[in-house]
């Protein structure tokens, strides 16, 4: 689904902060993404979402050579891959049900036909109460939860997440990994970039470890 | 905190106490500091902008008057000569001057009206008889009429041997490169102040777009095309250009139409009659109008292109 061949990355005249990344996404599976700080993590979560492009090397996702695509192309591929920010990006004017459903409105699709689907989600991942309220009304979890919801509305074929756990309490990070579990055993593939080693304790899954801009696979 | 329960949760339906959600928030926030900022900018610009190209229309109408008032006249000047008779000669030269076609009015000036354009000079109880001083008489041309100039001249001089035919050319000519020259002037301000709305909109655009930078990033990251993203500023923003357009622009038109309704209303008054001395009617005409609204039509498009540009210029820099 996504592989990474000899891939390089390099911001203007810099040095490399990624350095012959070679690696493989299968569908269905489960990975977290760590390193220390400064190791790569955000411009390696960069490059899986297609917000810049290598240097040097392959990257394929969904068998496109991603060096290859326009930018409206790169924007249709985008469509398959939901991303969870650290700092959740809701959009404060736009209620929680408006923020989640913006992935299916921007692709055209008419509210009545998706109206059901948000408000069983939102009630999946807890917020049925808070459909109308806007973001910053919500508590950190909530606004947490929301922004997974908006990233699995349109059912991606990948998730990444960048330190979903960063900020919020161990209870509400092990029942956040649980809703990642569950989304993965719903058939998408999930990448959770963490430095959070209690949560990857929790679940075996594969470890990619980024170190210098290289990178260590532990299958 | 409701529990994440998978089997629980999926088999619920929609919560009936809840309101049916609806997507009616524009992606764009319709109301923002920012953008009631820009629209009071564009607003105020677009009323200077206006009132500045109101002027030069008036500036410029007037100016065309006073040329073609100046223009509409022709003075035949009769000097005493020894041994005639001044009232026949003047007499004369009015017959003449009469038989001419396209010369609507023939009016000698009496001996009484010559006294007293000579008063500032000369003081009252003045007797023209004991000073050898020419009189005139003022043709009044009828509007766009073509006089053969030159066959005048030649039937004054062989008629009446002290006449003269002074056609205003100098005057013309002094007025036509002035009012030219204060078009000219009132042209390049209005260049430069367009130049001034036109850098004012674009830099109150580009501040207003500051604030939904994080809209474009989240839209781009979702998977909207760059057009789709482009377009719902586009759209926002040519709405609240257009909004401020309206509003300095309207408040321009309706300025003008007041100050037109005034001067007509005072026109008989001796202050309504200076104000017209000066700028005419007062009245900027159909073309002053379309002016101000293709400058209304104008800010709102540049509002609208400037925000598109600044969009294209986030995503890129995404």
């Amino acid at each position: 689904m996504v592989r990474f061949e000899n891939v390089g990355l390099r911001y203007g005249l810099g040095p490399e902060v990624l350095r012959d990344l070679t690696f493989r996404v299968e569908p269905h599976s489960f990975q977290f993404l760590t390193g220390p700080s400064g190791a790569g993590k955000s411009s390696l979560l960069r490059l899986l979402f297609l917000s810049i492009k290598p240097t040097r090397g392959l990257i394929t996702m969904f068998g496109h050579d991603v060096a290859t695509l326009s930018k409206d192309a790169l924007a249709t591929l985008r469509r398959r891959i939901g991303v969870v920010f650290q700092d959740f990006r809701l959009l404060d004017h736009m209620t929680t049900y408006e923020n989640v459903s913006l992935p299916l409105r921007v692709i055209g699709r008419e509210e009545t036909s998706y109206r059901r689907e948000v408000v069983e989600l939102l009630q999946w991942v807890g917020l049925g109460e808070r459909i109308n309220a806007l973001p910053p009304v919500l508590s950190g979890g909530e606004k947490q939860r929301a922004a997974i919801a908006r990233a699995v509305i349109a059912r991606p074929r990948l998730l990444l997440a960048d330190e979903p756990t960063g900020n919020v309490d161990p209870t509400l990070a092990q029942r956040l990994l649980r809703l990642f579990i569950e989304l993965n055993k719903a058939g998408t593939s999930v990448i959770i970039a963490t430095h959070d080693i209690a949560l990857m304790d929790q679940y075996d899954a594969r470890r990619l470890v980024l170190h210098e801009g290289r990178l260590h696979v532990y299958e | 905190m409701t529990d994440f329960d998978l089997a629980q949760s999926r088999s619920g339906s929609p919560n009936s106490r809840m309101p049916v959600p609806t997507a009616s928030a524009s992606i764009v926030p319709q109301d923002s500091v920012g953008g009631r900022a820009l629209v009071a900018v564009v607003a105020i610009m677009t009323f200077l902008a206006s009132l500045t190209t109101g002027a030069v229309m008036l500036v410029r109408a007037s100016a065309v008057e006073w040329q073609s008032d100046v223009a509409r006249e022709l003075t035949i000047q009769v000097r005493p000569v020894p041994g005639r008779e001044m009232e026949a000669d003047l007499a004369r030269a009015s017959d003449i001057a009469r038989r001419f076609s396209g010369i609507a009015d023939v009016r000698p000036y009496t001996r009484e009206e010559s006294e007293r354009l000579l008063e500032p000079w000369l003081g009252t109880g003045l007797s023209l008889e004991q000073l050898p001083v020419p009189r005139l008489i003022v043709l009044r041309l009828t509007d766009g009429a073509d006089v053969d100039l030159p066959r005048l001249r030649t039937a004054l001089a062989e008629a009446v041997p002290g006449a003269s035919l002074d056609d205003h050319r100098g005057w013309v000519d002094r007025m036509r490169s002035m009012s030219d020259t204060v078009v000219i002037v009132g042209a390049l301000i209005l260049v430069l102040m367009l130049a001034a709305m036109v850098l004012c909109v674009a830099f109150a655009t580009r501040g207003a777009m500051a604030s939904n930078r994080p809209i474009v990033e989240v839209l781009h990251f979702i998977g909207a095309k760059d057009g789709y993203i482009a377009s719902q500023f586009q759209r926002h923003f040519l709405v609240l250009g257009l909004k401020g357009g309206l509003i300095g622009g309207g408040a321009a038109i309706l300025l003008f139409a007041a100050g037109g309704f005034a001067v007509n209303r005072f026109m008989a008054t001796a202050g309504g009659d200076q104000l017209t001395a000066l700028f005419g009617t007062l009245s900027i005409g159909i073309e002053g109008y379309i002016l101000i609204l293709l400058q209304i039509a104008l800010a709102a498009a540049l509002t609208a292109v400037t925000s598109r540009h600044t969009v294209n210029q986030t995503l890129d820099a995404v």
